[in-house]
């Protein structure tokens, strides 16, 4: 059997995950629920088509007239209008009054039949979209009419080798509220839009692409300003690091663990430890030191305002407002769950692609854990993890994580470098202690250090030999002599 | 018969009727709702009815500017207001109540 030949849908993510777009010269249903997101893909199908891959397209509403169209999707910078005019959409509104129509006698579609086609040959259209199939059945009283019509439909738009999607509403006991799916066979796409814990989810996923691999789980999916972007979270671990380059840390003693010189470029370092840790330090030793390199560092500072960040990390010796003013470092201040995951991820990744970093900061991610469910949020953050990982940034992300909680440790199997930072009482003193868990791809120190901060910074001192239990004893023999 | 008799009737009776067939390409259902209209109004608007009939397979551009879907569409341009029918027209009784034509007093 010969191989599905495909089409770029021009949705980020979507081509990915279909190794390679919708089937090409086919129809494809795509499915779902008011509003999510169905009217969106259609139209970025038809619009990147057109605009980057030579593919003209016929855009024909059943629902939205075109004005409302045009409006609808200008959030997403696609200039309906424009685009017709210059001949490469061709965009027809079906109005459907079903109060002002009688029916005498037989009849069939034929008129939606020559509109496509007139409108195909007008613009030498490559593609087709047809949204919502439902208003259709909801505008034509004959519903049996309408079903042989659509088979017919179909079939027309496979006869003219048309890449099309359909759009269907979501049926309560089948995929489509008129059963479309059984006359699309070739490639079924569902979307959903849900609510959970106040913050709201998209998800993607391909229920059906005959003759085609294809990812089979949820994938979640954004809608901002620059349209639809899926996040294939399975792509993840094909981003592998591609250099040998090394970054110091900027704590010397701490390079010292990873075999003197610091992480792998490009690698995702896990800063783990409870409150109070010096966490924040460490990490504002990692930018310091990027920006006296002449490299980019970008900050996300979930926790603290710019100015209360660099007032403390003055207290320790390090001065980042030189590097604020330079332009080398930006702060990205804000609390994720004010805005809801999503979209805030989604400002995090066009942060990083507008800025353009060498070094990323996330302080802390348990910030972002802890504005999602447990699962939502993993996929999100791979997803970021993956994105910093292809372009290369090497990113340093804390988080809260005391004792024996398990939260982050799913996170952690993604990252390249595990360092966990400890307090522990000592008399009435605190020690921090330091250990690195793990680190990929090269012989690092495993061994529990004491780690000091005072006004130089932070520094990792010689390894803790003795436990806890058995401070007493050496500290009586300490002093005396 | 009529409840109506003298002026709405008479009104109606000197009223001309623009009405427009949509077909696409001699079908079975064009040629018969083509015959089932002229039939029509011979019979009850004899004298004062203009019919034209519109092929979109030749004229496809009016199929968007009259919002045609179905085929064979029949509209009552005139008298307003503009009314549509679908189908081909095989049943004379509702297509005399779809235009809003009062039957010919002689049946």
């Amino acid at each position: 059997m010969q191989e599905l030949k495909k089409t770029p849908s021009g949705v980020k993510g979507l081509d990915e995950l279909t190794g390679g777009g919708l089937p090409a010269g086919r129809p494809t249903l795509v499915c779902g629920g008011p509003g999510c997101g169905k009217t969106l893909l259609a139209t970025t199908f038809l619009v990147r088509g057109a605009l980057d891959y030579g593919e003209p397209g016929v855009f024909v509403s059943f629902d939205e007239r075109i004005p409302d169209l045009s409006a609808n999707v200008a959030s997403l910078g696609f200039d309906l209008s424009g685009l017709s005019q210059q001949g490469l959409i061709a965009l027809d509104h079906v109005q459907l009054d079903r109060q002002s129509i009688i029916e005498v006698g037989d009849y069939d579609l034929e008129g939606l039949f020559v509109r496509l086609a007139h409108a195909v040959g007008r613009i030498g259209a490559k593609r087709v979209v047809l949204d919502s199939i439902d208003s259709l059945f909801a505008g034509i009283p004959n519903t049996a009419i309408v079903r042989s019509e659509l088979g017919r439909l179909f079939t027309w738009l496979k006869d003219h080798e048309l890449s099309s999607v359909v759009t269907a509403e979501h049926g309560e006991n089948s995929l489509t509220r008129h059963s479309v799916e059984e006359y699309i066979s070739d490639c079924v796409i569902v979307l959903d839009h849900r609510v959970v814990e106040q913050s709201s989810t998209r998800r993607l996923r391909v229920v059906k692409y005959r003759g085609s691999a294809h990812g089979t789980n949820e994938y979640p999916f954004l809608i901002d300003r620059d349209g639809i972007t899926v996040l294939p979270v399975t792509s993840l671990g094909l981003a592998q690091i591609a250099s040998n380059e090394r970054v110091g840390t900027g704590i010397p003693s701490l390079d010292a663990m990873f075999e003197g010189k610091g992480y792998f470029k490009g690698s995702s370092v896990l800063l783990g430890g409870g409150a109070g840790t010096g966490k924040t330090s460490i990490a504002a030793h990692f930018a310091d030191a990027a920006c006296r390199r002449g490299e980019r560092s970008l900050l996300f500072s979930f926790e603290e305002s710019p100015s209360q960040l660099t007032h403390k990390m003055r207290s320790i010796g390090i001065n980042l407002q030189p590097w604020l003013d330079g332009g080398l470092l930006r702060c990205h201040a804000a609390r994720p769950s004010l805005q809801g995951l999503e979209p805030h991820l989604a400002a995090m990744i066009k942060d990083v692609d507008d800025f353009k970093p060498d070094v990323a900061i996330v302080d802390p991610l348990s910030a972002l854990l802890s504005s999602g469910t447990l699962h939502q949020t993993q996929g999100m953050l791979l997803r970021l993890i993956d994105h910093l990982k292809t372009i290369g940034v090497t990113a340093l992300f804390t988080t809260l994580q005391s004792g024996d909680d398990q939260t982050d440790l799913s996170v952690s199997s993604i990252m390249d470098t595990w360092i966990l930072v400890r307090n522990t009482p000592k008399g009435d003193d605190v020690v921090r202690r330091l250990q690195v868990v793990k680190s990929r791809g090269m012989s690092h120190s495993s061994q529990l250090r004491v780690m000091e901060i005072d006004n130089e910074g932070v520094q990792v001192k010689q390894a803790f030999a003795v436990p806890a239990a058995r401070n007493r004893p050496q500290k009586r023999k300490g002093p005396p002599r | 018969m009529n409840e109506h008799t003298g002026k709405p009737a008479s009104d109606s009776a000197n009223e001309s009727w623009n009405l427009r067939l949509y077909v696409a390409g001699q079908t079975d259902k064009s040629i018969r709702a083509i015959k089932n209209l002229n039939r029509i109004c011979a019979e009850h608007l004899e004298g004062r009815y203009s019919i034209e009939v519109i092929d979109l397979l030749e004229r496809p551009q009016l199929a968007v500017g009259d919002q045609i879907l179905a085929v064979p569409t029949l509209v009552r341009r005139l008298p307003e207001p503009i009314k549509k029918i679908i189908g081909d027209l095989s049943n004379e009784e509702r297509v005399l109540v779809g235009l809003d034509i009062r039957p010919h007093a002689a049946s």
